[in-house]
């Protein structure tokens, strides 16, 4: 419903002046959209979510948009299809890859200034993120995704506040992820799952969060005044991981 | 621009979307006269204030149901830390001060919200500090005075509240206040982690002594963790799912939930 909505305030974003003045909170959405069209590699998909074209007008524009010769093919990488609840646990799964390639790096040669009990809490979190990881691709099947390549050159794995830092952003950024894509899942069992998975992530956020600053395990930057956690789209998300992801991610199905 | 266009596209994902827009009709009849006079660009506030009217006080009552039982768990939980931060001389101080009384406030938030979402009529009833026994009838005696035994409570309710909240999900399956729920459950989920290390434990509910569910060596709390050292998940057993994922990994990387009847069960235990 809200959904509709939006587009139909989209529909006429692209043909009023004056919707500049309509709810602040989709002029925030739109303006995340618009800066993804520069980020993203997925530009055919920004643009259709960018003109915001109405259900029925999708395949106008996408016929319109082959004749369009600078658009960029989507035939390497990944693809993550948002049509169904497959794609929403291929982008858990994908996230979930990329946390476990972290935490098995870190638990392989901890930084030297890791406590003995700091190392063994890594290797925990590094099974959990196994166990997600395999999980999801043992519930996909055949429909799992390959398997990504990671960029952790930004981190610096001898460096017990480099680690830490990387951490603290894959945590805070899985829990904002489940908790956006939440609303997604239509498979009962898929959304408990995923439910019983963010949990264990807002787990981890918290420990990290209190190794860097004891105390910060719900501080004010990622909670807000209502007492709410972050929940990201995919495409804040995608934007936010891409840093540490090499393979090309396409995004397909996404409605909003 | 077609407003019949829209509403049909409506009714593709709410075949109801015409009934509830009939109660309004008024709100209908004044929209579709002021779409004759006002300009095509002020339509869509038109149209969002019309579906307010129309989705905005109508929460189904399952919803309701979901909304009012989490409201009673956040007072118990707001009023556990609030009367601990004001009222319990020399419980807390320095760092515990600071992160009971930052968990308080994140459950008073919750309260509020709650109570915003549900509106005065749907609201359950406010509870007081003197609504609940958080000795149990005894069973935690020196909750105030004993700051282990403060903690051992506190840590029952926060991982509690993680279960009831995502054993609530499928209810809220598909709709905004879902995403607002899971807001809340991983915000419980931190505190939950926080206070079982201020307590020496894991930050994870890993697998009990001998294999038991509850983790924590209080058997008092058993119903707070029943079920949790599952180690199956939607058919998939995570056990040996990859090499180093023993069972206590497993039961550590999900976390379960438990169904309303149980939650209410244990939060009657501290419930006048």
């Amino acid at each position: 419903m809200k959904l509709f909505l939006k587009q139909s305030n989209k529909i006429l974003k692209a043909n009023s002046k004056t919707m500049k003045q309509l709810l602040e909170k989709n002029e925030k959405e739109i303006l995340l959209e618009d800066r993804s069209i520069l980020t993203s590699p997925l530009q055919r998909r920004s643009f259709l979510q960018f003109a915001g074209v109405s259900v029925a007008g999708i395949a106008l524009v996408a016929a319109g948009c082959k004749k369009d010769k600078n658009d960029t093919p989507i035939q390497t990488g990944v693809t993550l299809d948002f049509k169904d609840d497959f794609g929403v646990l291929n982008y858990a799964y994908a996230l979930e890859q990329l946390e476990a390639a972290f935490y098995i790096k870190v638990a392989s040669a901890p930084p030297s200034a890791f406590t003995p009990a700091e190392k063994a809490y890594f290797q925990d979190i590094q099974f959990h993120e196994i166990a997600h990881r395999e999980y999801l691709k043992k519930a996909l099947g055949t429909a799992a995704v390959g398997s990504l390549e990671v960029d952790f050159s930004s981190i610096n794995f001898a460096d017990k506040a480099s680690v830490l830092g990387a951490a603290k952003a894959f945590e805070d950024l899985g829990v904002a992820a489940y908790n956006g894509a939440g609303k997604r899942l239509t498979t009962p069992a898929y959304l408990l799952a995923a439910g019983k998975i963010v949990s264990v992530e807002a787990r981890h956020a918290a420990y990290i969060r209190d190794l860097i600053t004891p105390g910060s395990f719900a501080a004010n930057d990622v909670i807000d005044a209502n007492g709410l956690d972050k929940a990201f789209t995919p495409t804040q998300v995608l934007a936010a991981a891409g840093m540490y992801i090499k393979t090309k991610i396409n995004v397909v199905g996404l409605t909003a | 621009m077609n407003i019949v266009n829209i509403l049909e596209e409506i009714e593709k994902v709410d075949g109801e979307v015409y009934e509830r827009l009939n109660p309004r009709r008024a709100a209908m009849k004044s929209f579709v006269n002021m779409g004759k006079k006002v300009s095509l660009a002020a339509v869509p506030l038109a149209l969002g204030s019309m579906f307010q009217k129309a989705y905005g006080q109508t929460l189904p009552t399952a919803v309701k149901d979901v909304l009012n039982f989490a409201l009673t768990l956040e007072y118990l939980e707001y009023h556990f830390y609030n009367h601990a931060v004001l009222a319990a001389p020399g419980l807390l101080s320095g760092a515990a001060l600071t992160a009971i009384s930052t968990i308080r406030d994140h459950e008073l938030a919750h309260v509020n919200l709650l109570k915003g979402a549900l509106g005065a009529t749907d609201a359950r009833p406010a509870l007081a500090y003197t609504d609940f026994d958080f000795t149990a009838g005894g069973t935690f005696g020196d909750v105030y005075t004993n700051y282990n035994t403060f903690l051992a409570v506190a840590q029952a309710f926060e991982d509690t509240g993680v279960r009831a909240y995502k054993g609530q999900a499928g209810v809220l399956k598909g709709l905004d206040v879902l995403t607002t729920a899971l807001q809340i459950h991983s915000v419980e989920a931190r505190h939950a982690a926080h206070i079982r290390t201020m307590r020496g434990q894991k930050p994870w509910i890993t697998l009990g002594a001998g294999g038991v569910a509850n983790d924590t060596g209080i058997a008092a709390v058993d119903a707070v963790y029943a079920g949790e050292n599952e180690e199956m998940q939607t058919g998939v057993t995570i056990t040996g799912i990859a090499t180093g994922v023993t069972k206590a990994a497993a039961v550590e990387s999900f976390d379960e939930p438990l169904d309303k009847a149980k939650v209410l069960v244990i939060a009657g235990l501290f419930i006048r």
